[in-house]
């Protein structure tokens, strides 16, 4: 008896409609991704590991992983604040606010990036009150974390908001007639229910920076071993015809990636599991 | 994005306001439109302002520059390929992951996500591991003569992937909470397969795609990573919009890179003009 | 005196939710805010524990002017319809939150608030479940749960909020003797909110009817009963028809009250009608009739024995006559506190 596929008779289309979706997939994404794979591990495991251990590769690595974490928590942070002003209080032009968080998500990244150099440069309108200070944000590590914030932002505030809606009303009451201070109810209360959705905005922004190029490679001066983030060196690499070297790289960032998307669904579906609504 | 119908809450919470001190409520306000004013809308106002700076002549003479306009006629062509082709997608993955329960349903919905977890470069690099010189296809191709990297083909399917997802996953979560019913209730009073999808389903999720369209629309014209992997930044031939303005930035034609990148920026702009749209209409709807 | 309220008026925008209101609680007292929707009842509730705030009037708990004071301070326990326990905390984590969150000089040593819990999972006999999470229990579990959360901090005050709305009939008894139960064992002054006029009766030492934002009345469940104060008191605690009787003035009698009798020709002082429906309700039989004169709906209510002593079919004519009927002042208003 095939119960598994009993609903599918009742509506038409089916066989036509996952036919096509697989077949798709497969042409555009499945079968070109898998590219990586292969050709990463012809040159052997030797090459791979020269590659990837080279000094150039190893420092982007670093640069790349450090500004993406830097620029997920202050997304987070900054995601947080925002994601709370918009859902609990009113103020004119709340929509506007709201309506700009998406902003990063729908500019183009090319855009992104040379609005935030042009921002940021020593005469830029941000830039020349910093550079008085002694700071340096453009063709610096800094201003890559800044690039990269910008693009996190709307990750962590669009996972928060909703969650942060949602939350009884009565959860706070019941805690405050309880003695619990408003500080207590924020700590004891409200953050423990919102830690999920803050990893979860965490981990998208923090993958999404990962692989960010358009926003960063204006804003960063491309210094190799300095602010060579690595998608460009993936693209140094292929300009170069390193194949190899490029797919090794590619490699380790998919997996990065795949392991992140793991990580993320898996505490959506703890959270869903442990937090069910009545 | 999570789904433009799904709708901000309107209304803050009836107590919230009384509850923290207008000190707060303040400060808080003041700190977080701060936030969001330096970090986003500055760059934005920025790419206007530096557009106009020379004066509105020097912008309009950089739009009607051959190779500015070379690269329009490009992207629009890019996005009148792929957008057609994921929207189509779109529906047919929405239909199958919606209206029917089958094993490997949860893999399925978790692949067509994989594009956005993917680098752009990445995202190009493997359209090169498989039609590029070196590639898979690459000797195929050559004896036929058919140039797919550093051509537009390329272009189009890096742009392809890239955008993948977009009207998918509009459309999945909002036919999923439509459920069958109405459907179910049109193929028992006899309609046929097409019509059931076309006079039931389509109207339902009219919104919903219409986003997803402007959606994918408005990344396809702006998608630069990929498409410059695959695209060999030839003037007038295989750049894109985006590959222009960064052309155009990096000969330190600076009025000219901004008069072209503000072009996008109208486009962002719409986009999330017309998703506040939709949510405020699918709120009246649901009312 | 443990609650007084005086003259308190409440609105929400456009809306008056409540006009004027005043009364007292004796300590010790289980008492029932008893109205239907939008009668003000859970407005009252929630103002006289502080998480909403009069437009006019005060509050007083225990002799001191509680208006201006927080939630927060009023040592009052509150049950919400929907239980607003902690999901991420367990259930034993939930009942210990309110010592728990006291400052370090009043907080009570973790062995001294594991005893607590413990005995407060025993009062409410789910000493076995203090592990589990809220989405783990049934609607009455979690229920009791939020009941011992809210007395795990020794209140002077117990405040429920409609605390078996969400529950289904035969949980919602069981749970209401069993609030009574424990209101007999602990003795804290009680207020809880319903719109269940059979719940409010059966458990409450006095009653608070409700209506627009106004007291109808006050008083013991039996005196509401016999004695109502005004037509809608009568009409909110049962089944009503409003009677014009030939002589006498206008009133109301209940659908037991009516005597059905075979019709007699002569009988003046009787009312004639037609029987368009019988209905079998368990132990009685309700019928519905129509006046012969007016042409008025009317219901009774007879027990099974008598339907069958009187042989009654759909179409015949009964008299019919009010053994109580009950007139009402038309300028009658609310009942004295």
């Amino acid at each position: 008896m095939r119960n598994s596929f009993r609903r599918r008779s009742i509506l038409p289309g089916f066989r036509l409609a996952l036919g096509f979706t697989i077949f798709y997939l497969s042409l555009i994404v499945l079968i070109p991704l898998s590219a990586v794979f292969p050709k990463a591990a012809a040159g052997g495991w030797a090459h791979i590991r020269a590659a990837l251990a080279s000094p150039g590769v190893l420092a982007a690595f670093r640069l790349s992983f450090g500004a993406s974490f830097a620029a997920g928590l202050i997304s987070v942070v900054v995601g947080f604040l925002v994601a709370w002003v918009l859902v609990r209080y009113d103020f004119p032009g709340r929509w506007l606010a709201d309506a700009l968080v998406d902003l990063p998500f729908a500019l183009p990244t090319a855009v992104a990036g040379i609005a935030l150099t042009s921002l940021y440069t020593e005469n830029g309108w941000i830039g020349r009150y910093l550079q008085p200070l002694g700071i340096k944000v453009a063709f610096t590590p800094l201003g890559i974390v800044v690039a990269l914030t910008f693009v996190g932002l709307p990750f962590v505030v669009r996972s928060v908001q909703p969650v942060l809606a949602d939350l009884d009303l009565e959860l706070e009451e019941a805690a405050s007639t309880l003695g619990a201070t408003r500080w207590q109810v924020f700590f004891k209360v409200i953050l423990p229910l919102l830690r999920p959705a803050l990893l979860t905005g965490f981990g998208l922004a923090f993958a999404r920076a990962l692989g960010e190029y358009g926003s960063v490679i204006f804003i960063a001066g491309n210094l190799p071993m300095r602010t060579e983030i690595v998608p460009l060196l993936i693209v140094n690499k292929l300009e170069q015809y390193d194949y190899s070297g490029a797919t090794a790289i590619a490699a380790v960032m998919l997996l990065t990636s795949f392991l992140l998307l793991l990580a993320i669904n898996l505490i959506e579906r703890r959270t869903r599991r442990f937090l069910e609504a009545r | 994005m999570a789904g433009a119908t799904a709708a901000l809450p309107l209304r803050p919470s009836r107590l919230a306001p009384r509850r923290d001190p207008l000190l707060v409520r303040c400060a808080l306000i003041a700190l977080a439109l701060a936030a969001l004013g330096v970090l986003i809308v500055l760059p934005l106002v920025a790419v206007f302002v530096q557009a106009f700076q020379r004066g509105a002549a020097v912008y309009c003479a950089a739009i009607r520059q051959p190779d500015t306009l070379a690269a329009i006629r490009l992207s629009l062509l890019i996005a009148a390929i792929v957008v057609p082709l994921n929207t189509l997608f779109g529906l047919a993955a929405a239909w199958a992951v919606t209206k029917f329960d089958f094993p490997g349903r949860n893999v399925l919905l978790a692949l067509i996500d994989l594009p956005l977890a993917v680098s752009p470069v990445i995202a190009g690099l493997i359209y090169v591991l498989v039609f590029g010189a070196q590639g898979w296809l690459g000797p195929w191709l050559a004896a036929h003569d058919i140039r797919v990297i550093f051509a537009v083909p390329g272009i189009v399917l890096a742009t392809t992937f890239v955008t993948f997802p977009f009207v998918a996953r509009e459309l999945i979560p909002l036919m999923q909470s439509q459920g069958r019913d109405e459907e179910e209730a049109a193929l028992v009073l006899g309609a046929g397969g097409w019509r059931i999808f076309f006079r039931i389903t389509v109207p339902n999720i009219r919104w919903g795609l219409l986003f997803g369209v402007v959606l994918c629309t408005a990344r396809a014209l702006g998608e630069f990573g990929a498409v410059s992997v695959v695209s060999g930044h030839i003037r007038g031939q295989t750049n894109t919009v985006p590959l222009h303005v960064e052309i155009l930035y990096d000969e330190y034609n600076y009025a000219g890179a901004f008069a072209v990148a503000s072009l996008l920026s109208v486009v962002a702009v719409i986009t999330l003009a017309i998703k506040k749209l939709l949510e405020w209409k699918t709120s009246q709807e649901s009312r | 005196m443990s609650i007084e309220v005086d003259h308190i008026t409440k609105r929400f925008g456009a809306f008056e939710a409540l006009k004027d209101v005043s009364f007292r609680i004796e300590s010790g007292e289980l008492v029932a805010l008893l109205g239907p929707s939008g009668s003000g009842k859970t407005s009252l509730l929630r103002i006289i524990a502080g998480l909403d705030q009069p437009d006019s009037g005060t509050v007083r708990l225990f002799d001191e002017d509680a208006t201006r004071t927080s939630a927060r301070d009023r040592h009052v326990g509150f049950v919400f319809q929907h239980y607003a326990l902690f999901r991420h905390l367990t259930v034993f984590e939930n009942i210990a939150f309110g010592l728990r969150v006291r400052p370090a000089a009043t907080r009570p040593p973790e062995s001294e608030i594991r005893a607590r819990v413990q005995k407060l999972l025993e009062l409410i006999q789910l000493d076995w479940l203090g592990d589990r999470y809220p989405n783990q229990l049934s609607g009455g579990q979690r229920q009791r749960v939020a009941l011992a959360r809210a007395l795990a901090v020794e209140p002077r005050v117990l405040l429920l909020d409609e605390p078996f709305g969400s529950l289904d009939a035969k949980v919602r008894k069981e749970l209401r003797r069993w609030l009574r139960r424990l209101h007999d064992e602990l003795h804290v002054a009680s207020v809880f909110v319903t719109h269940d006029q059979e719940e409010a009766l059966e458990v409450s030492d006095r009653v608070v009817i409700m209506n627009q934002g106004r007291i109808e009345q006050i008083g013991t469940p039996g005196e509401v009963y016999d004695t109502p104060a005004t037509p809608f008191v009568y009409q909110f605690l049962g089944d009503v028809n409003l009677f014009h009787g030939r002589v006498d003035p206008a009133g109301y009698v209940r659908p037991h009250e009516l005597e059905v009798a075979p019709h007699a020709a002569g009988d003046s002082s009787a009312v004639a009608a037609t029987i368009l429906h019988i209905g079998w309700i368990g132990p009685v039989v309700r019928l519905e009739l129509q006046r012969e004169d007016t042409g008025q709906s009317l219901e009774a209510e007879i027990p099974r024995d008598r339907y069958r002593q009187l042989n009654l079919r759909v179409g015949d004519r009964v008299d019919l006559t009010p053994r109580n009927l009950r007139v009402f002042d038309t300028d009658d208003s609310a009942g004295p506190a």
